[in-house]
């Protein structure tokens, strides 16, 4: 559940593409632990709006603050550090390694040891048990020694995911985390997804109605940019606005 | 799952045979003390292959313009031992250390960009270096190169001798000393978050790795190696020429990692070793056309693939 401390804030956030105003005065707020839900029909600026919270572009006019501190201008990997970490709707991963070389790199890297370059990776006891951990928690210890670019969809999506855990997030965005995997992976995303530590507040970027309503304790809706409505579940799933514009869409889709 | 430090350490592990490489590369001037300048020749360019291992085989970065390094360590040491002393040891430090300063500076040109912009940017920063050496020829001697550059005993005991044992046995010893403080680096986390880079940049700035820094970081690194090769060659031939700097030296720097193998340092010895053997062998039997095979052997390379180039029990098999 929910506290009442808020560690993610945007508050008016604009931005301008030449003359296409992608996200217009969008203001949101994210609590301690929520499980928080971005949805909107294709085109309605959510990718923006977390290029925007990530840093990969600086807005037009606006403010976000993580944990009360203002980070509009910071760079990307600056807000990783403060804890604000992602995943990506389309694997990002790195090929050439492991999954136990990933996370080795990456609890590294969280832990400050990212620029040591005297002692091999896996010289810290503390290190290796971080990633062993997350390689258990994320069913990916079988294939713990295996080039990931040889690694199963399923699989790799849930190493996507464990890579943005490694980096021991306070504010993690989900960007469609079971896009594109197939059924018989899909539980095992499903129930890591549910299982994320309920001290991390999540915003959820999703289109499955299933996964959205079953995670989200609260949600906001985007309409071309534009903030629509923002509510707990029940209270989007009756509202008639939502309904006409992007359930009614998606029902459709789906048809 | 095995024990996941020891597999993960096992990768920075030396190998029997890494010591046996050494060995024997040690033991070549006194096994064939006439061929001793031609192995110095083929560890100056290994050294050379291995620093720019470090940007395009670890970090991903092409360049088309890494001779810049090695001519401008070649001059430094060469005006060093002219201008200042003739100590081999401090030269080779100054040299490599007035390079890797260049670097840095250079470094801010494939900060961004994509690689047929780096391509473009690393050769133009060669060629005006190369223009500006042949400029100031009150300072380097322009088109006729810096003679007569003469060098103090290695550390005060080691005098070079006519047959290149000396020399051999100076540039073996620096290039191993470099190899290994390299070889720690790509095996470190340090070489984790390069390796990271070059493989999805996004994802790597995602997880809180400063790329930017890193680029800087390595390129200044390359360009050091890449300088200490170069002053190794103008201390151990006595000579800098406007060759040094030369297109030809950035782009054969390049094929022969890409035949030695990209990504794992032995790559650059391996691809020195096949290119100056088959140059040296090639260019007495058909002096004009050994660049062919060459041509020859890149292009099968590339397009068959190095494994199944090397295992012909794949040859039949379909992939």
């Amino acid at each position: 559940m929910s506290g009442t401390e808020t560690v993610l804030s945007a508050k008016g956030l604009v931005m301008r593409f030449g003359g296409i105003t992608a996200t217009d005065n969008v203001s949101l707020d994210l609590k301690r632990g929520a499980r928080h839900a971005l949805i909107g029909p294709n085109g309605a600026g959510k990718t923006t709006l977390i290029n925007l919270l990530t840093g990969v572009l600086t807005p037009t006019a606006g403010r976000i603050e993580l944990l009360g501190q203002d980070i509009t201008t910071l760079a990307p990997h600056q807000r990783v550090a403060r804890g604000l970490v992602r995943t990506f709707q389309i694997n990002q991963l790195f090929d050439s390694m492991t999954p136990l070389q990933t996370l080795a790199l990456v609890v590294s890297q969280q832990r400050g040891l990212g620029a040591h370059w005297w002692r091999p990776l896996g010289a810290s006891k503390a290190v290796v048990e971080r990633a062993s951990e997350l390689l258990v928690q994320f069913h990916l210890a079988d294939v713990a020694e295996q080039p990931v670019k040889h690694l199963a969809y399923g699989k790799r999506r849930l190493l996507e995911i464990a890579i943005a855990l490694a980096c021991e997030p306070r504010v993690l965005l989900l960007d469609e985390p079971v896009a594109g995997v197939p059924a018989g992976e899909r539980e095992e995303l499903l129930q890591t997804v549910a299982a994320l530590p309920t001290d991390v507040s999540v915003l959820l970027i999703e289109h499955d109605m299933d996964l959205v309503f079953s995670f989200a304790d609260r949600m906001t809706v985007l309409v071309n940019g534009a903030l629509l409505t923002e509510g707990d579940p029940e209270t989007i799933a009756n509202d008639p606005k939502v309904k006409e514009v992007y359930l009614g869409h998606g029902a459709a889709a789906h048809g | 799952m095995t024990d996941p430090q020891s597999s993960l350490l096992r990768a920075s592990r030396w190998r029997p045979w890494e010591f046996a490489v050494w060995i024997v590369a040690f033991a070549l001037p006194a096994l064939v003390p006439s061929h001793a300048l031609l192995v110095n020749e083929i560890v100056i360019v290994a050294l050379f292959a291995m620093s720019l291992d470090l940007i395009l085989g670890y970090t991903g970065i092409v360049s088309l313009g890494h001779a810049a390094f090695f001519g401008f360590g070649a001059y430094a040491a060469a005006l060093f031992a002219k201008l200042v002393m003739p100590d081999p040891t401090v030269g080779l430090v100054v040299a490599a250390v007035l390079t890797g300063a260049l670097g840095a500076v250079a470094s801010i040109t494939i900060l961004r960009g994509t690689d047929l912009t780096r391509l473009m940017v690393t050769l133009g920063t060669a060629l005006l270096l190369l223009e500006l050496a042949n400029k100031l020829d009150w300072l380097t001697g322009g088109a006729d190169g810096l003679q007569g550059v003469v060098m103090a005993p290695v550390l005060g005991q080691f005098e070079f001798d006519l047959f290149g044992k000396t020399a051999a046995w100076y540039s073996l010893a620096v290039t191993l000393i470099l190899f290994f403080l390299m070889r720690r680096l790509v095996h470190s986390p340090f070489g984790a978050t390069l390796k990271a880079i070059r493989d999805n940049r996004l994802r790597a700035m995602a997880i809180g790795i400063p790329v930017a820094s890193r680029l800087v970081t390595i390129y200044t690194v390359a360009a050091a190696v890449a300088g200490a090769a170069g002053a190794l060659l103008a201390q151990t031939t006595g000579f800098a020429s406007l060759d040094v700097l030369a297109f030809d030296r950035s782009a054969d720097v390049m094929l022969l990692l890409v035949i030695g193998g990209v990504g794992w340092l032995y790559g650059g010895i391996a691809g020195a070793i096949v290119f100056k053997l088959l140059q040296t062998w090639l260019s007495s039997v058909t002096p004009q056309y050994w660049m062919f095979w060459i041509g020859l052997l890149l292009v099968l390379l590339v397009l068959v693939g190095r494994d199944r180039l090397f295992k012909p029990r794949t040859w039949l098999r379909k992939t």
